[in-house]
């Protein structure tokens, strides 16, 4: 194809809702959702401070098959309090992981997907909105002993706050260039830390640390992808297919102590980073 | 300096340790040690204050880069010494976390998956059969209370001055929510989870224990034994249940005040297969 064929045939991914996500990833006709809007589980807690609540909670749940096999995807929609966790939109995550834990019980396979687009936690539900976030990471935690649990960053809200550390502990993390993957937002570093730490405005520098070309190119995500949905399908399909690894990323201790203990924190930048980190993730 | 509430307690529980405390040494932001409890021996482990970490936004007790690696080494060093074991050690997180490190060296580098590693030990250890309890006698804020502590079987806290749990530091919360503090305390009374007490955490049945009447920064012999009887029934708590932290929806308060999360599960269990 030639450069302006492949311009057209792109399909953006960053551009979708969380459900039309969900259905594109998953094989054509097999989308079936899980605790949709008409199930009406609605945050308990935002009407009480006057906030408009919505019916999905900003999480669609969704079961199909992917490439044949049995596959849950868990979508967060950005749209909807910038993809924040509340108890229900959660909830809904982590017992689509239990569920997922239980088919191995049971001897069955399930491929499980998650859809990162979130800044963390839901502050208007704070206390649960933690509460829910480490019920997530312990689901992702027991599920990839048996499977690989596959991590996407679509963008453009990218993923923040306790979710970053949700996303780290999948199996393979997919991201766009678009989004990005930090613990703490621009914004909070620059209010707690100062203008001189960091200048929340000045997004060349932000993307050239937590964009996702640059969390690629020092292995903190495992594949770099075009915002398109062909893309991003055959990323997570091929993502499946090393199954799970002898270890995995958070597990790797002295690697990564040792890994840190190359950095001079008076004379890095992402630049340099990328020189100390080529080639060892 | 003065100690932290972590320093002080991890002090109190491990006045008796055995060997392995001399050989993680008094250095750096981790403490470890092995000390007997009840007629077992635990693994105790906190986070203290580090005025030469190398990282200038992680002097404090706070997690970064460097706390969360070693955290998570602290937690698995207990998990190769019991592989073979059948009946595995408690291990014992003395929670006093201030915050995450908030610095742009400590986002480039990824001082999530650093936090992530403590998430990943902890979850593990658990999953592995070793009761996990979490003892909160300090701020237990944010993503530092996921990294070290949330994954525990079982939380137990001191109610005193100084002890919170909760998602964001109240005077950024005031900030970013618009209100007042005064503000944001009549919020959380009215709000649960929006609180910043105790007594409302406890409320959210996330809590195995709240332990009043505790002198928090000079714990005499009394306040010791009664903290070490709450580890021992907890931990035999933990042995007795699922490895999962399903427990925390069990209680009547979680049943009252979580009903969304438990209404959640069961709906994802009745639609799961298709009808």
């Amino acid at each position: 194809m030639s450069g302006h064929e492949t311009f057209i045939a792109q399909h953006s991914f960053i551009e979708l809702t969380a459900r039309e996500r969900a259905r594109a990833l998953l094989d054509a006709g097999t989308f079936r959702e899980l605790i949709g809007p008409f199930d009406r589980l609605e945050s308990p807690w935002l009407a009480m401070q006057n906030v408009v609540c919505q019916a999905d909670d900003g999480a669609v749940i969704a079961r199909g098959t992917l490439g044949g096999e049995a596959a849950v995807i868990a979508a967060i929609e950005p749209a909807f309090q910038g993809g924040s966790i509340g108890e229900v939109s959660g909830a809904k995550i982590a017992a689509a992981l239990e569920m997922a834990v239980r088919e191995f019980e049971a001897g069955r396979k399930i491929l499980p997907v998650i859809l990162f687009e979130t800044g963390g936690v839901r502050l208007q539900e704070a206390n649960l909105g933690l509460a829910v976030i480490a019920e997530i990471q312990a689901g992702i935690v027991a599920l990839r002993r048996y499977v690989p649990v596959i991590g996407v960053i679509g963008g453009m809200v990218g993923c923040f706050g306790g979710m970053s550390l949700a996303a780290a502990l999948c199996t393979r993390l997919i991201m766009t260039r678009q989004a990005r993957l930090g613990m703490n937002g621009p914004e909070v570093i620059e209010q707690e830390a100062g203008v001189e730490e960091l200048d929340s405005h000045d997004r060349r520098l932000i993307w050239s640390m937590i964009g996702g070309e640059q969390r690629a190119a020092v292995g903190l995500v495992d594949t770099l992808v075009e915002d398109d949905t062909d893309q991003v399908r055959d990323a997570v399909l091929g993502a499946f297919e090393s199954g799970v690894p002898a270890s995995h990323r958070t597990e790797q201790v002295d690697a990564q102590l040792e890994r840190l203990a190359r950095v001079d924190p008076s004379a890095i930048d992402p630049v340099v980073l990328r020189t100390l980190w080529q080639g060892d993730a | 300096m003065n100690a932290s509430r972590g320093q002080i307690w991890f002090d109190a529980l491990t006045s008796n340790a055995s060997n392995e405390r001399t050989a993680s040494g008094n250095e750096g932001p981790i403490r470890s040690a092995d000390a007997p409890l009840g007629d077992t021996s635990a693994r105790f482990i906190t986070i203290v204050p580090d005025p030469h970490n190398r990282f200038a936004r992680a002097t404090d007790n706070v997690v970064g880069l460097e706390q969360g690696w070693l955290l998570a080494r602290a937690v698995r060093n207990a998990m190769d010494a019991d592989r073979d074991a059948s009946v595995k050690r408690p291990i014992v997180a003395i929670v006093d976390v201030k915050s995450q490190a908030y610095g742009r060296r400590e986002e480039l580098l990824g001082v999530h998956l650093a936090c992530a590693a403590g998430v990943d030990a902890y979850a593990s250890a658990r999953l592995a059969g070793h009761p996990v309890i979490a003892l909160i006698v300090g701020p237990a804020m944010s993503g530092a209370f996921l990294a070290h502590g949330y994954q525990a079987n079982r939380i137990i806290a001191l109610d005193a001055d100084g002890i919170a749990v909760h998602a964001m530091g109240k005077e950024a919360a005031a900030r970013v929510t618009r209100r007042s503090v005064e503000g944001l305390d009549e919020l959380g009374d009215r709000v649960l989870p929006m609180s910043y007490k105790m007594s409302a955490y406890a409320k959210l049945g996330l809590l195995h224990e709240l332990i009043a009447g505790i002198n928090a920064d000079a714990p005499g012999h009394e306040d010791i034994d009664r903290v070490q009887s709450s580890l021992i029934a907890a931990i035999d708590d933990a042995r007795k249940g699922p490895r999962d932290l399903s427990s925390r929806l069990q209680s009547a308060d979680a049943k009252r005040i979580r009903a969304a999360s438990i209404e959640v599960r069961k709906r994802m269990a009745e639609q799961w297969d298709a009808s």
